[in-house]
Formats: C-alpha cells, structure tokens, sequence
C-alpha cells in the first residue's frame, strides 16, 4: 500500500474519531482513500445505503429524485405535487431545467401545483380530491399533455389507490394519467426516485409517441435536465455532427419525446446514474444500444464525440473530427486564457450522482486537480467509474456529512469546493471559495463547446474573486 | 474572449433555429392554438372556473409547518433544529433558508424509511439524538416533525424520555419538542407551535420573581433587519429586553474566516427565565397565536400585539412600549418619526390613487396595507394562502377604518394563479409579493415590489427593516422608486421622459 493511501486513510481515522461508535464503524465503509488502480481492498466505499440518523447527511428523498429531477423538467405535462404543501414549494424552480413553451398554456414547467393535503385527507383519504383536482386542471389547462401525480409521503403511509384514480382519469381525458409513487420515505436518497420514475415514464409514456419520419442517424439524448440550457448546447453539438436528436430525456422534453425514445438508432447518456434503467430496458425491449459520454471540457468532448461518432457511418465520423476541428481553436483559446490563473489549484467535489466524475475532465483541462470526489447518492457502478479518474490517495466519500465536509477541507485545504446550496454558505464562511456544482449557481450551460468557457469563466471568479481576500481571519 | 452565458447564448440566431428544428418532435398545439388559449386565460370565464375549484391549488404562497419550526428552534443559542421524519424534507427547508438568506443552516433529520414506517421512528430517534449531540455539540435540540412521523404517530415524549433513560443524551440537556404536521397550517403555525415548544419546556420550574424585563417575539419574520432594529429602538429607550428567537446572527453572520454552526442566538439562560419578565410583545399574531395564549394562560403575564409596520402601528408600538416600561419616547426616535413621514410627504404624489395587488403572510399583509393607506395607496387584490377566517375579518376590518381601502378584496386560502386571473380582469398598477410573484409581473406586467418570503432573486433585501420608522422609509424607498423606474421604462420614447421626478 503507498504512502499516499496510508496517510489519507489515517486522515479520515481521525475525522471518524468524533462518532459515537456505531455511527462511526458505519460511516467508515463510506470514506476511503482513492486507489485507481482498484487492487486494493480497503479503497472501495460501500454505498446507496441508508444515512445515519442526526448526523446531516445532505442527501434528499425519491420525490427530490422523481419530481426534482426527472419528471418536473417535462415541459407540457402538469407535474402535481400530491401531498402536503411543502415538497412542491421547496422543489418550485429550483433546478433551472429551461425549456421554450408559454408558461400556464402549453408549457408548466415554472408551476407549483399541489393537491396540498389537510388533516381531512389524512383521516379520510386523498383519492376523491385528486379525482376532482384533475378534473379541475383539465379545465383550466386543455392543452397539457399529461398529468403526472407524484406522491409525498403520507399518500403512501394512509394506503390512498393513486393508481386506480389514475387509470379512470386518463380513460376520461385520454393523454396519460402518471402515478408516480415516489414518496419520500422510499429507499435511501433521490436516487430510488429516479428509478421509479424512470419506470413509470416505461409503464405510460415511452412507445406511445408519434414520429413522422426515422432516419439511419436519429439518436435520443437520455440523462440531460438542460440545467442553465445544457441540453441545448449538447444538442448543438450532436446536429452539427449531422445526427437527429428526436428526444431529450427530459430536460425541454415534451410527452411526445417520450413517447419516441425507442425509435432512436443510439441512446445517448448523460447522468448515468439517474437513467441508466430506461436504457437498459430500450435495450432489453427495442434492441437500442447505448453509450455513456461526457460533454464536460474539450478533453472528455473529443472523446465522447468520436466515440459516439463510432456507433454510425463515415459521413458521421468525418462530420466528427470537422466538429472538433472547428472547436477545437476555441477551447485552446479558452484554456489559455484560464489556465494561467487555475493551474495547480486544488478542487474537492461532493455533488449528486454524475459531477463528481464527470467534470474531473473539465478541471484538469484548466490545470486543476480534483483532491477529494463524493456522491450523495452514488451507487458502486458510480464509484467504479471514478477510481480510475482519481490520483492515488485522492479522498473519496460516500453520503458524506457536513462535520465530515468540513474536517476534510480543513485538512486537505482544496482552493474551491465545488457542492450544493446546503454547503455553499458554510464555505464562504470559511473562506473557501464555493461554486454549486447542481444548479451551477445560476450560470451555465456547462456542457459542449458553448458550455466550456463559461465553466472557466466560472471557475476562474470563484478561485480568484478579490472578495475573498478581505476577510479578516482571525490569527491562531 | 467574451463569454455567453444563458442569458445570451440562447437568444443566437443558431439556438433559435434549433428551437424551431425541435418542435418537429414535441407535437405541440400550433401557435395560434395557444395564443387564443393565452388570450382565454385573462377572461372572465376562465376567472370563474379559476375561482371554481376547490381541490388543487396553483401557485400557492405558503410552505409548510416544519419549515417555522426550525426556523424558530435555530433563534436560540446552540440550538440544533432536529426533526423527526424523513431526511428529503430537512434538505429541503435548509436549501429553501439557504437561498432566501444566502447563509449557511444547520438541522438535523432522523432520516426515517420504510421500516421506520412499519415499526415506528424511535429507533432513529434514538440514534440521530446520540448522533447529533456527539457530532455537534449543541446547548439545546429542539424537536420537530415531518408528516411521517405525524402519520405513524411516533410518540416524541416518551422516545426523548428514553433517550435519556439509555444515555444517549445528557439528563440536563434541554430537548423540547413540538408536533408540526405539514397537512396543518402553514410555517406560521410551526413556528408558533415551536415557540410554545421550547418556552414550555425551557421555562418549566423557573418560574420566581417578576423582573423588568420585556420579552419580544417576532414571529415568522424572515427580515434580519428587523431584530436589528428593534434592538436599536429598545437600546435607545433604555429598555431591557430579551428577544425570544433572535434569528438575526444566525441568518445575517460576520464572515471571519470561521464557520460556526451556531453563530448566536437567544441566549438560553436569558430564555429560561423569560417566564419572569414584565410583559411579552410580539410583533406578528398569526404565528404566535398559541404561543400568546400559553404565555397568557401558564405565565399569567401580559402579551401585547405590536406590529410595529408603517406610521399608525410603529406609533401605537412605542406608545404601548412607553406605557408599559415607563420610559418616554425619545426625542431621537420622535425624530425618525418626522423623517419618516417627511420622506411619505414627499413620495405620496406617485403613490397616491395607485392601485396594488398583494400576497403574502397574514400578519405582512395587515402591516403593508396599513402602511399603503397611510401613502394613499389602494390595496385591491390581497391574497393570503395561509390566511385564515380571523385574519380575513381583521383585514376587512382595517380596510373599513380607511377611505382607501373601499376597493380592497381579501381572498383567503387563495393562491398566485388566482391572483393572476384577478390582475388580468381587474388591472393594478403594482404588485406587493415574495420572488414567485415574478411570473405574475411577467404575466401581467404589473411591477413587482418584492416584500415577503421567500425572496430569492433579489439579494440582501432581508438585511433592510420593514420595522420602525426605519422600516417606513426602505417601504416607501421600495415602492416609489419601483414607481420611478417603471415611469422611465414607460415613458422612455415620449417628452414626459423627466429627470426630475
């Protein structure tokens, strides 16, 4: 074992010291000191199990996952938020998942709709209220698409039959009725949320779309929410290489996209984690191949292109290397521009279930080095793809809490982290300059050739902002 | 280089031919299909089948009861807002603080799944109490809950007594709880429901000689600003005073370079004794409505309701505040006072006859709309979510008490798209409303002045008072200066484009 797994492993010993001894023999399966090479036994995190209770775990729940992330992007279906009041206001907007349509008409994306429970549905049941709300927001809205009902937690605690009231409704409408049973108690993170919801858009939705015509070069971009617009200038990318991207899963998506995904030549993914299910199955049912890519940084985007491009002709993989070509001054431009003011510098990362990976790239296309990565509902095929991407002895950490994300910067003094709006705050406090790495602070796109110089740009202000030398810390 | 972000990137002649290229698989209706679907939308016929339902609600203005809870819980010393329930909805009411704030906020969940929904949540009690109190060190835990733990019915009592009883947590560590079930009320009513919590808790045995002290409870008041100035007001009284809740550096810290977790608060000692102060004020009602009368009933102390927002009610505040201390007013404040109305003078020709729509709190809304009339401004639509039949005779009752609250509506349990509807049959000139409010100006093109909670694209309004003297002179600063800007933009291509105003 070398003495970089050895030190980092002592380091996280004595950042465990602080838990009492059942919280800490368990929270020790989920830190681990990287080894890329994946000999080593004791490097491996254990993971997508439950977090402890009282200790801050920044995780949320399957409707953050089912609503949050897959379903509230979809642009021309009401997504309702059916419960009590809070999960729906405290997910409204929040993700930035753009989309073109008029809001309230025939697009409901920047809505909060709530069936909104009182104490009567508890006691007596929510299934004749949500039967009557939809009959409402079918008169006020006609030209939705969809309905999608996605359950909080006392639906699934009082036994309501969301799935009966479904099926009558969708009878009476005729456009799909979705039971989403994504209650927050369900599994250990959002992640059992992206799962669920990816079945329900395979049990109503997908196959049920209508496309006029196919090409030999139809793809479906499946894993892009087109936070800050990253969809867009992922699609960009993908027409200039001449492919016809028929569906985007589910950032701007319509129901009809949907509905058209298995008539893709390739499915393209993007976040692994949250839908690699609905390709499996497009896999499994429809015989479409799929292939995992990385648009973050010019590095990982000549990959991921040609590797895309190898799944289709030579007209493909000409129009390929002619993308690359044409970007390819641009993002050396970029780079030189950035990489003076970057180079060297020291990122620890602790985001959802893809970033972690997938920017490491990005950041080392500008000189940086990612010292610490960290899911919050990473599974092990996650973490497998990341030990290689990491140094040795690099820190990885599973469901990490807020104690221990601050003793780790303490210790590994990284010159920004990269995490969530939970985190965000406690970091400037400290000093350590922060860039959120889900909603990319209201920035973006960060994906493509158009994404790249605005995640430098982006990059480049929070390490080298003169704020943070004003605070006047205080001398040890 | 120039970089585009979003905000130009996608208005390039290139994207937006991609946008038209997409709609070949989106199979959407046809322009002018949604065109006379948008135009339908400001009728009056749709307004009725609107304010025909019953069962849904669409852009509502109100988040649920936890959310107050730990709100108030963090306002005391030390404290760690821990709440009984599944860990999604914690996540969420530190982002949604997170945001409105821009601050770091700490709580805790007892991460409660599926078999916590079998066999009950002591388990996780149990061990998230032994967690949070090894790992955080905090002076108090203050328990609240999520709607699971109110559906399965954990019983907290009894699972903080067994905490106990196993160790887990020290005998003298102060741990009060408060139910707050989510499909109850709103964050006003946690809120309240944690006070109570907490001072009946704390409070319990401590019960001795009256003091002079008064104490103070904002209530769900999301401004730092104001506990500053309160603190200022009462300073320059020479008042002593122990404000219950002190959320003021715990949402609005120094940055030194040091992350604290618990960055001030209510002293605890100051709270434990709040039971033997002269007289409690709060400055909100509809958050502190158990609260008062427990302080009422159990503490036999008197409770004054102050909200001290716009000219009538900061004077009646200090008024009060006089009588009940003996101390006079001061010149100093009698002073602001004169700013204050000078500054209302001054602003009241563009405020004058302007016709506004508001959402928000109960108790915001009984402050600005006393206020508004005060400036000769004429409230119309009023909307409160979370308003309740009380709160709805009030608001017609101080409408009554001015000429220029004839027009005033108020609509309890209504939420934004009503108000839409209602902004589209019956126009205003302005929009009282928290950040959400945004897509109703977008809507309507009524300006928006963002007054409330959440406020989540504008920053650091939270720091200004709405309070006090103080507080009438950022409210008309907002609402005149909103008025200003929006003349310019309207008159910008005419002769009327004046430079002085």
């Amino acid at each position: 074992m070398s003495t970089a797994i050895k030190d980092t492993q002592q380091m996280i010993e004595e950042v465990l010291s602080a838990y009492p001894e059942k919280a800490k023999k368990d929270r020790a399966k989920h830190l681990a000191a990287n080894d890329p090479t994946g000999q080593c036994s004791t490097c491996q995190v254990k993971s997508n199990v439950k977090s402890r209770p009282g200790v801050m775990t920044v995780r949320g729940c399957a409707y953050a996952g089912a609503k949050g992330v897959v379903w509230g992007p979809v642009k021309d279906q009401i997504t309702v938020s059916h419960g009590p009041i809070g999960c729906g206001q405290y997910s409204w907007w929040a993700r930035r998942n753009y989309y073109n349509g008029q809001t309230g008409v025939n697009t409901f994306g920047t809505m909060h709709i709530t069936t909104d429970f009182q104490e009567k549905d508890i006691v007596y049941g929510g299934d004749k209220g949500l039967d009557a709300a939809l009959h409402e927001l079918k008169e006020l809205f006609p030209l939705a698409k969809g309905i999608g009902i996605l359950s909080e937690c006392p639906v699934g605690l009082i036994g309501d039959d969301i799935e009966a009231v479904s099926k009558k409704v969708a009878k009476e409408f005729s456009i799909p009725i979705v039971p989403v049973r994504c209650e927050g108690f369900r599994g250990v993170s959002q992640s059992l949320g992206h799962h669920i919801a990816n079945d329900t858009i395979k049990d109503y939705v997908l196959g049920k779309g209508k496309v006029e015509k196919s090409t030999a070069y139809d793809v479906a971009l499946i894993g892009d929410y087109n936070i800050g617009g990253d969809a867009w200038a992922s699609r960009k990318m993908l027409e200039e290489m001449g492919l016809r991207v028929i569906a985007q899963w589910t950032g701007d998506a319509s129901v009809n996209e949907l509905g058209i995904a298995h008539k893709a030549k390739l499915n393209l993914i993007h976040c692994y984690r949250s839908m690699n299910y609905i390709c499996r199955h497009m896999e499994e049912e429809y015989g479409i191949p799929w292939v995992e890519f990385n648009f973050f940084g010019p590095t990982k985007i000549y990959q991921s292109i040609r590797k895309i491009a190898s799944y289709f002709d030579d007209k493909i993989k000409e129009n390929a290397e002619k993308v690359i070509e044409k970007y390819k001054p641009i993002m050396d431009a970029v780079i030189e521009q950035y990489m003076p003011r970057l180079e060297g510098k020291k990122v620890m990362l602790y985001v959802g279930g893809l970033r972690p990976r997938h920017t490491i790239g990005a950041y080392e296309d500008l000189g940086m080095e990612v010292v610490a990565a960290g899911y919050e509902f990473g599974h092990n095929d996650d973490y497998k793809r990341t030990y290689p991407e990491m140094k040795e002895g690099a820190v990885i950490m599973d469901d990490a809490t807020l104690y221990e994300l601050e003793e780790f910067t303490r210790r590994l003094k990284p010159d920004m982290v990269g995490s969530g709006i939970k985190e965000k705050y406690s970091y400037h406090k400290m000093g350590v300059p922060f860039r959120q790495m889900h909603s990319w602070d209201y920035s973006g796109p960060y994906h493509g050739f158009d994404g790249f110089p605005v995640f430098a740009r982006d990059m480049d202000m929070t390490v080298n902002s003169p704020t943070w030398d004003l605070i006047r810390r205080k001398r040890n | 280089m120039r970089v585009k972000d979003h905000n130009e990137l996608f208005q390039e002649r290139e994207y937006l031919e991609q946008f038209e290229r997409k709609k070949e698989f989106e199979n959407c209706p046809s322009d002018g299909e949604i065109q006379r679907i948008a135009e339908w939308t400001k009728t009056e016929e749709y307004k009725e089948k609107n304010f025909a339902r019953q069962n849904i609600k669409i852009n509502p203005a109100k988040a649920c009861q936890p959310l107050g809870a730990i709100f108030c819980a963090a306002g005391f010393e030390g404290t760690m807002p821990f709440v009984q329930g599944a860990q999604g909805c914690v996540a969420y009411f530190r982002s949604h603080l997170n945001r409105h704030f821009k601050e770091p906020m700490v709580a805790v969940s007892t991460s409660m799944t599926e078999d916590a929904a079998v066999f009950g949540g002591l388990n996780n009690m149990l061990e998230g109490l032994e967690n949070a109190y090894t790992l955080y060190h905090p002076k108090m835990l203050a328990v609240s809950t999520t709607c699971m733990a109110e559906v399965i019915g954990d019983d907290l009592n009894a699972y903080i007594r067994t905490a106990r009883e196993k160790g887990l947590i020290p005998k003298e560590l102060p741990v009060p709880f408060a139910h707050t079930p989510s499909f109850v009320g709103s964050y006003i009513n946690g809120y309240d429901n944690m006070m109570k919590g907490i001072l009946s808790s704390i409070t319990s045995g401590k019960k001795g000689e009256p003091n002079e002290k008064i104490n103070i409870i904002h209530g769900f008041d999301t401004y730092t600003g104001n506990y500053r100035e309160l603190k200022r007001l009462l300073a320059i009284m020479d008042i002593k005073y122990t404000i219950l809740a002190d959320v003021s550096d715990i949402f609005d810290s120094p940055n030194t370079g040091e992350y604290k977790l618990y960055p001030g608060g209510t002293p605890l000692a100051d709270a434990m004794v709040s039971i033997n102060s002269a007289a409690t004020i709060v400055l909100q009602k509809y958050s502190t409505v158990k609260t008062m009368d427990y302080i009422q009933k159990e503490w036999s102390q008197q409770v004054l309701v102050l909200p001290p927002i716009g000219v009538k009610n900061t004077d009646a505040f200090f008024d009060e505040v006089s009588k009940i201390t003996g101390k006079p007013i001061p010149q100093e404040i009698e002073d602001e006072r004169g700013r204050a109305v000078d500054a209302m003078i001054d602003s009241h020709p563009y405020i004058h006859g302007k016709r506004f729509a508001l959402v928000g709190d109960p108790d915001h809304l009984l402050g600005l709309i006393s206020f508004l009339m005060e400036m000769g401004g004429i409230p119309v639509h009023i909307v409160c979510t979370n308003g309740d039949k009380k709160f709805e005779e009030e608001m017609n009752s101080l409408l009554s008490e001015s000429p220029f609250g004839a027009e005033g509506k108020v609509y309890v349990g209504k939420d934004m798209w009503h108000l839409r509807s209602l902004m589209f049959t019956d126009p205003v000139d302005l929009l009282i409303g928290n950040s959400y409010a945004k897509f109703l100006w977008r809507d309507t093109g009524t300006p928006l002045i963002r007054i409330g909670f959440p406020l989540f694209d504008r920053h650091h309004l939270h720091r200004y008072p709405i309070i006090g003297y103080q507080g009438v002179l950022n409210l008309v600063n907002w609402v005149v200066n909103t008025i200003l800007d929006e003349l310019d933009r309207k008159t910008i291509n005419t002769t009327s484009f004046d430079v002085i105003r």
